[in-house]
């Protein structure tokens, strides 16, 4: 926000992926803009839309509408030095630490190759100086310890840690990091998460990770904003602490509810925010209106089943798509005052009965 | 009374082209009557191992090499690992039931759920085809699926959470005493997880069966065990109550996991992975298995491994001999350890 516009923005893109049953939209008018050194987390269920959008942002998947604009340039229409350095600026560390890194080569092969091609190292030597300076910034010390190792000897974190380095090569301004951790085991996830916080911290890299645990996002994200995606649309937008404790979408605040919490006391006694329905609907017949309405203890006839609703800003940081939560701030912003959105838990679940 | 489990001192073996791989060593645990016990642990603890050893499904390279499983019900004890091919038939699934941690792969894809039932009815001597039918819709309705549509799919028409639970229903078909859970809820999404776990709470109620399950997830054990045990590096290196266990840990790999698992909601209090990785069970470091990653580790921590005893709380064990120094800095507040920490 310092200095005006956006690294990097999607606005109003949809992605269409044609299947043998029909035409779905995996991702559906997203819109959303990181900033220099921002962390924000993509957070949803399988299907929701969050590894596409991850995608996009990269530049792998085109659009079937909408843009894509990086420093205001929209990378789809961009050619020649503008698309290099879109491509040099934005990279994606992949969620499968075993199925990226390949087998044949070397720690250092792998990370030569991308500072040979961008010319970030002229020599071999220069290569692999530059390696170990990379190895050294990814916390696999000491690097001369790792040069020469083959992906198989190494354990998923460092696997991970050398997918990160590789990222780096190129000194990416943003850094996609798609379920980055869930695949390494729970005793390491945090300094992975650390090493992506410090090279934000560090180098002023923009970070997005896309996870679907929410422990996860409310840890890495606590600085940044959660972006809640369901069924290709995103359904809120928020800094992750007020998201955390106040969710305005009835969405975020089953999920919230639903999930179970490592500490016994708390997990047995939380509040839940109970649905009319288990069943995803699939994304070929995707209800009329808000496609939550049919799950949702709160939506209303006549107008949650008809009227799509937009991601709406209801004050502060925070944005939310649902007719209900919108009308129900705004009203509560004009009676208070501005940014007072402390509605505790116990009312939305009062006025639907008991809960679990 | 007897406990309905007892595991005592079970030893399991892979032989591998490196040598012998011991996956689980002198485990010791019971599971009471009614009770649901987690075990807890990250990839290569010997979770799965010690759950597959329990039903005698070990594949061929791995043996048990020392140890008993007791298994009691109606006042008689048998030791599992004496039971011969026809004991263990009836044993497994009457007694004991295990849920594999992959709903998709447990099934057979190219037969219809229906199929599946009865095939299981059938090799446990059930031959009226109409009861196993009428079984068959009474467990599936206790799971709150259709009956009619669900016994006529094959286990690819159906969703993640509904193949886990025809899994729990099929597991139920000849009411075990005792269910055995792999990973009940990894791979599903949040909401399918909070039903997962709803249904096996309200099962466990309405038909009084025992739960073991085998979970890397902490949040499983906070919301359905009543004991957990931590295993590390093959050794069960903690036995506590589930709120001793979050609130009071006294063995420092537990107070590691428990760190390094953020809280959604609540204060984040002092989050921190556990530095290193877990070690070569080929060849484990002496001593304690967890003193090269133990910020309280001393010399006296490589000398012996430690065995598991009795620490200042009623029916809470620890292998550690730090256990005291652990619990000055803990204490015994009901407060999660991260918390406690920060």
């Amino acid at each position: 926000m310092t200095n005006g516009s956006p690294l990097i923005r999607l606005v109003h893109v949809t992605r269409e992926f044609k299947t043998p049953a029909g035409v779905i939209k995996a991702v559906d008018d997203v819109s959303l803009d990181l900033d220099r050194g921002e962390a924000i987390c993509l957070v949803g269920e399988s299907g929701c839309g969050k590894t596409t959008t991850g995608r996009l942002l990269a530049g792998l998947l085109r659009p079937t509408s909408g843009e894509l604009l990086f420093e205001g340039n929209d990378v789809w229409r961009s050619r020649g030095a503008d698309q290099v350095r879109f491509r040099r600026a934005v990279q994606l560390v992949h969620q499968d630490p075993y199925a990226s890194l390949n087998p044949v080569r070397t720690v250092e092969q792998v990370l030569a190759a991308p500072l040979r091609h961008h010319r970030k190292a002229q020599t071999a030597k220069q290569a692999r100086a530059a390696a170990r300076s990379l190895l050294q910034r990814v916390g696999l010390t000491p690097p001369d310890d790792f040069l020469h190792k083959f992906p198989h000897q190494l354990s998923g974190g460092q696997r991970q840690r050398v997918s990160i380095a590789r990222a780096l090569t190129v000194d990416p301004r943003v850094i996609v990091a798609d379920e980055a951790v869930s695949m390494v085991d729970v005793s390491i996830r945090i300094t992975l998460l650390d090493l992506l916080l410090g090279l934000r911290d560090e180098f002023g890299v923009s970070i997005v990770l896309i996870t679907h645990d929410l422990a996860v996002a409310r840890y890495f994200g606590r600085a940044g904003r959660i972006a809640v995606m369901y069924l290709g649309r995103v359904v809120e937008l928020s800094a992750t602490q007020e998201l955390i404790d106040d969710p305005a979408h009835p969405y975020a605040t089953a999920l919230i509810g639903a999930i179970p919490e490592a500490d016994p006391d708390l997990t047995r006694s939380k509040q839940r925010l109970p649905l009319k329905s288990a069943d995803v609907p699939s994304l070929l017949r995707l209800p009329p209106g808000c496609s939550f309405h049919p799950r949702c203890p709160r939506a209303e006839a006549g107008l949650c089943d008809v009227l799509v609703p937009a991601l709406t800003p209801i004050g502060g940081t925070r944005s939310v798509a649902c007719h209900v939560a919108v009308r129900e701030r705004t009203a509560l912003a004009a009676a208070t005052g501005p940014f007072r959105f402390d509605l505790p838990w116990v009312d939305i679940d009062k006025s639907e009965g008991s809960a679990g | 009374m007897d406990p309905i489990l007892s595991v005592q001192e079970l030893s399991v073996e892979y032989a591998t082209r490196r040598g012998a791989l011991r996956a689980a060593r002198d485990v010791s645990f019971d599971v009471e009557s009614g009770e649901t016990v987690a075990i807890i642990g990250e990839s290569g603890s010997g979770k799965t191992t010690l759950a597959v050893a329990l039903v005698r499904l070990l594949p061929r390279n791995a043996r048990v090499s020392a140890g008993a499983i007791r298994f009691t019900r109606d006042g008689i004890t048998r030791d599992v690992l004496r039971l011969d091919d026809e004991e263990l038939r009836e044993f497994r699934w009457r007694e004991c039931a295990l849920v594999f941690q992959s709903a998709l792969n447990a099934f057979n894809p190219v037969i219809d759920i229906w199929s599946q039932f009865l095939d299981t009815a059938r090799a446990h001597g059930m031959k009226d085809t109409k009861a196993v039918r009428d079984r068959s819709f009474e467990l599936l309705d206790l799971v709150h699926l259709d009956p009619e549509r669900v016994l006529r799919a094959y286990p690819h028409e159906l969703s993640g959470g509904m193949r886990q639970r025809v899994l729990i229903a099929l597991g139920l078909l000849l009411h075990p005493a005792l269910l055995i859970l792999d990973e009940p809820t990894t791979a599903l999404d949040i909401l399918t997880q909070r039903a997962i776990i709803d249904l096996l709470r309200e099962l466990r109620t309405k038909l009084g069966f025992s739960m073991l399950f085998i979970s890397h997830d902490l949040s499983l054990a906070a919301e359905l065990a009543d004991r957990v045990v931590t295993m590390y590096a093959g050794r069960a290196v903690e036995r506590a109550g589930v709120e001793d266990l979050f609130y009071r840990p006294r063995h420092p790999y537990s107070i590691g996991l428990l760190r390094a698992v953020p809280r959604v909601t609540g204060a984040l209090g002092s989050v921190a992975s556990i530095p290193g990785s877990p070690p070569d069970l080929i060849s484990p470091p002496p001593g304690c298995p967890y003193h090269p990653r133990c910020p309280l580790a001393i010399d006296a921590c490589l000398a012996a491994v430690p065995p598991l005893l009795p620490v200042d709380m009623p029916r809470h064990d620890a292998a550690c001999i730090r256990w005291q120094e652990v619990a000055r800095t803990i204490g015994t507040a009901e407060r999660h350890v991260a918390e406690k920490l920060a």
